[in-house]
């Protein structure tokens, strides 16, 4: 029984505080977040220098051969640093596809790319009518000779807006719900057909809503088998709702502690509020909730690995814990800060924000809770 | 990062496996799979067991006979037990005043009092909390004044879990009262309970139990020989007895245990009714609880881990209590809602021994609000649960 990270992870986790610590302050991430792209491509450039973009890829691949124990090391702290660079969406969303659908080809012309920073990239996982179901696609894809021609339409595809190859999950046989039937197909953002509408989100990241219409590919966009999609895009949601856990459980952390440390130093009635007994016993239950979550989360990242309904449990809980005590984390990060809490300058409400996106993605807790319950 | 045990920790855990398995008497075994009281005899005859295999001193140090476990193996032994429906010990000897004697006593009470603690030939109470010291222990007012060779106790102690049944006492009196914090000044005394001048009275509880008493002492007089370490210095001792335990105190595995069952149950039909297993609403609550008691696990894993690595318990063992007795407290009103109207008959001596006549409810469904009742008392006790936050806020929060 170990708790520790082991001396790869160890190194990992100080390069990436390192780095927030040192060039990624607030006040640069809110630059990054407000420009055209929404993020930095020069903080892109050094993960992707760094290696970072490289850890949940197979050696053979490129990468380090890290699992979600390192890619918790790495979210936990993009967590503490609120990153909005797009690591969701390309190493761990398109990415997560990639590595198990894509030929060695296809691996060579996208995926070898992204891990070096030279690519954007993007996975469409979702429809506007499917809320959680991601098997529940209308998209479909037609076959025309050795081309394919697909129509439909995807919402909130993280990184949209700078995504130079999407990953457009569609229909090629069953029923609208079903897991069967579903094929990936890599699909050029510039091709014609390819219509997309960028917007930021409340959290500072940046999506897209994209429609589909007889957008012509040929077979060699078509990753892995015909009608075969869905596995490696439930594994992809999967690792990319353990990652945001993770995340969340990093802003979780900052959010806890900036409220006790605003509590020492805030003066009222000429006392410090932390003083209060009833502000104490609520910055306690932060503290609980913090514990509970990083608890939840290493159990999850530990059996994740083996796979199975255990490892499908583990995620839902803890993405169940996330939804509700981030959100009571957050809330009362809000609230103890009193005025301060609710204004865009102070970076308490960003992290609250942020908190509060994960919350509404991958499954809510009530999604999740279904799911533990049957 | 691993949760896996070494081999050695798995041969371990068959040993204790099968011990749980053999060891205990079938009259114990039933009495707890259908909820009938345990009496003074069942705990000893399980302590006894205990000790004849070596494990009754779990928490002990080898040199006065304990196990010498590591963190790892006791939470593996924990886990056996709640598993097997094991009774819980009687913690008064064993857990408490035990490692107290053994850390701060002299070798002539270490030799009186250990091996008969270890034996479980003692049965031994708690005399620390009084009617006027509840969680602000240090407010306590029972007086012991020195007389020659021996101390004259006068006061009321309380909330002295099966008391009735004790053999010794331990007690936290005030030995002087002219002392610039009320820390001081306290003494720990053991007392036989035979002395002329202490009576107990018992305390009835919400559930109609008799499991608590009031401990009254008149002119009791108590040998000199009966002080633990320093007069004055007993505050330090009692505070090492209540730390004592403390990664067992959220009985995350009996939890886990009563869940499993909780779903098992649920899924058949009582009474030709929808198993509950088809309310969503029961079920989501279920899920809910169990997804709580996860995260503890892993939080006292961590703890463990932690103390089995040397370092010091973080801040997460400090939540153990506070969450683990939560949790037990919404299963056992998990339990009273799946009973609906037949947590209500009020029928307690279909629970105690011997009882012949028709049995009214499915398994043990009417005990349910009683547990709850009872149970309570688990926010309350070993420091309430605010108290407990307010040591998280000043010790791990540093407010």
């Amino acid at each position: 029984m170990d708790f520790s990270l082991n001396e790869i992870q160890l190194m990992l986790a100080d390069s990436i505080e390192k780095f927030i610590d040192n060039d990624y302050d607030f006040n640069s991430r809110q630059q990054y977040a407000d420009s055209d792209t929404g993020y930095s491509a020069a903080v892109w450039k050094t993960f992707a220098d760094l290696g970072w973009t490289a850890v949940p890829f197979s050696e053979e691949d490129g990468g380090f051969d890290g699992g979600p124990a390192d890619i918790m090391v790495v979210m936990q702290r993009f967590g503490r640093g609120l990153v909005v660079e797009p690591y969701l969406a390309n190493v761990i969303l398109a990415g997560g596809v990639l590595k198990r659908a894509a030929s060695s080809e296809q691996k060579e012309r996208w995926l070898q790319p992204m891990i070096a920073g030279d690519l954007q990239t993007a996975l469409a996982f979702l429809e506007p009518q499917a809320r959680y179901d991601i098997a529940n696609m209308a998209t479909t894809a037609v076959a025309d000779g050795d081309d394919w021609i697909l129509n439909g339409s995807k919402g909130y595809v993280l990184n949209g807006r700078n995504a130079q190859m999407i990953v457009i999950p569609a229909r090629t046989s069953g029923e609208q719900t079903d897991q069967d039937g579903i094929t990936l197909f890599a699909v050029d953002a510039a091709a014609d057909g390819v219509s997309i509408t960028d917007y930021a989100t409340i959290d500072g990241h940046q999506a897209a809503e994209i429609d589909i219409a007889d957008l012509r590919v040929d077979s060699t966009a078509v990753l892995g088998e015909i009608g075969k999609g869905f596995a490696a895009l439930d594994a992809a949601i999967d690792d990319a709702t353990l990652a945001v856990c993770a995340e969340a459980v990093g802003i979780m952390q900052v959010l806890k502690d900036k409220t006790v440390e605003y509590s020492k130093s805030r003066m009222q009635f000429g006392v410090p509020i932390g003083s209060f007994q009833a502000l104490q016993h609520r910055m306690v239950d932060m503290l609980t909730d913090c514990e509970q979550s990083q608890s939840l989360l290493m159990w999850a990242v530990m059996i994740n690995p083996q796979g199975g309904a255990e490892a499908k449990r583990a995620i839902s809980s803890i993405k169940y814990q996330i939804g509700i005590a981030g959100r009571k984390v957050g809330e009362e990060a809000v609230q103890l800060h009193g005025g301060m809490g609710v204004t865009w300058e102070l970076d308490v409400a960003h992290y609250f924000k942020r908190l509060t996106a994960i919350g509404q993605i991958f499954g809510n807790a009530d999604w999740h809770l279904d799911k533990l319950a049957a | 990062m691993n949760v896996t045990f070494t081999d050695d920790e798995l041969a371990f855990r068959d040993e204790v496996r099968a011990f749980f398995k053999n060891s205990i008497s079938t009259k114990i075994r039933e009495r707890q799979l259908s909820g009938i009281r345990l009496e003074k005899d069942d705990y000893i005859h399980y302590q006894k067991s205990l000790y004849k295999q070596g494990w009754a001193g779990v928490n002990w140090p080898t040199e006065y006979g304990g196990t010498g476990w590591s963190a790892v193996q006791k939470y593996i032994f924990m886990t056996a037990a709640a598993e097997a429906d094991a009774p819980e010990i009687n913690p008064f000897g064993l857990n408490m005043v035990g490692p107290v004697i053994y850390t701060f006593g002299s070798d002539e009470q270490k030799q009186r009092f250990l091996p008969d603690i270890l034996e479980s030939n003692v049965w031994w109470c708690q005399g620390y909390s009084e009617p006027g010291a509840g969680s602000d222990l240090a407010s306590l007012k029972t007086r012991a004044d020195l007389a020659g060779d021996h101390y004259l106790i006068n006061g009321t102690k309380t909330w002295t879990t099966l008391g009735q049944y004790a053999d010794w006492i331990f007690l936290l009196v005030r030995t002087n009262r002219d002392v610039a914090r009320r820390q001081e000044g306290i003494s720990f005394l053991l007392a036989d309970m035979k002395t002329p001048g202490i009576t107990v009275k018992p305390i009835i509880t919400m559930d109609g139990e008799h499991e608590v008493n009031e401990i009254h002492f008149e002119d009791v007089k108590i040998p000199i020989d009966n002080l633990i370490g320093e007069e004055g210095k007993g505050w330090t001792y009692g505070k090492v007895l209540l730390q004592h335990e403390r990664t067992n105190i959220a009985g995350v595995a009996r939890s886990e245990v009563r869940l499993k069952n909780m779903r098992k149950q649920a899924s058949q039909s009582i009474r030709g009714a929808v198993p509950l297993a088809e309310d969503n609403n029961f079920m989501r609550k279920i899920a809910a609880i169990e997804v709580e008691l996860k995260a503890l696990e892993y939080t006292q894993l961590r703890t463990l881990a932690a103390i089995a690595s040397g370092k010091a318990p973080g801040p997460e063992s400090s939540i153990l209590k506070i969450k683990g007795t939560e949790i037990q407290q919404e299963i056992d009103a998990l339990h009273m809602e799946a009973a609906a109207y037949y947590a209500l008959p009020y029928v307690r001596a279909q629970y105690a021994a011997g009882f012949a006549d028709e049995h009214i409810g499915y398994g043990s469904e009417t005990k349910t609000s009683l547990t709850y009742f009872n149970f309570r008392k688990a926010s309350i006790y070993g420091g309430s649960n605010e108290i407990q936050k307010n040591i998280i806020a000043k010790h791990v929060l540093g407010l």
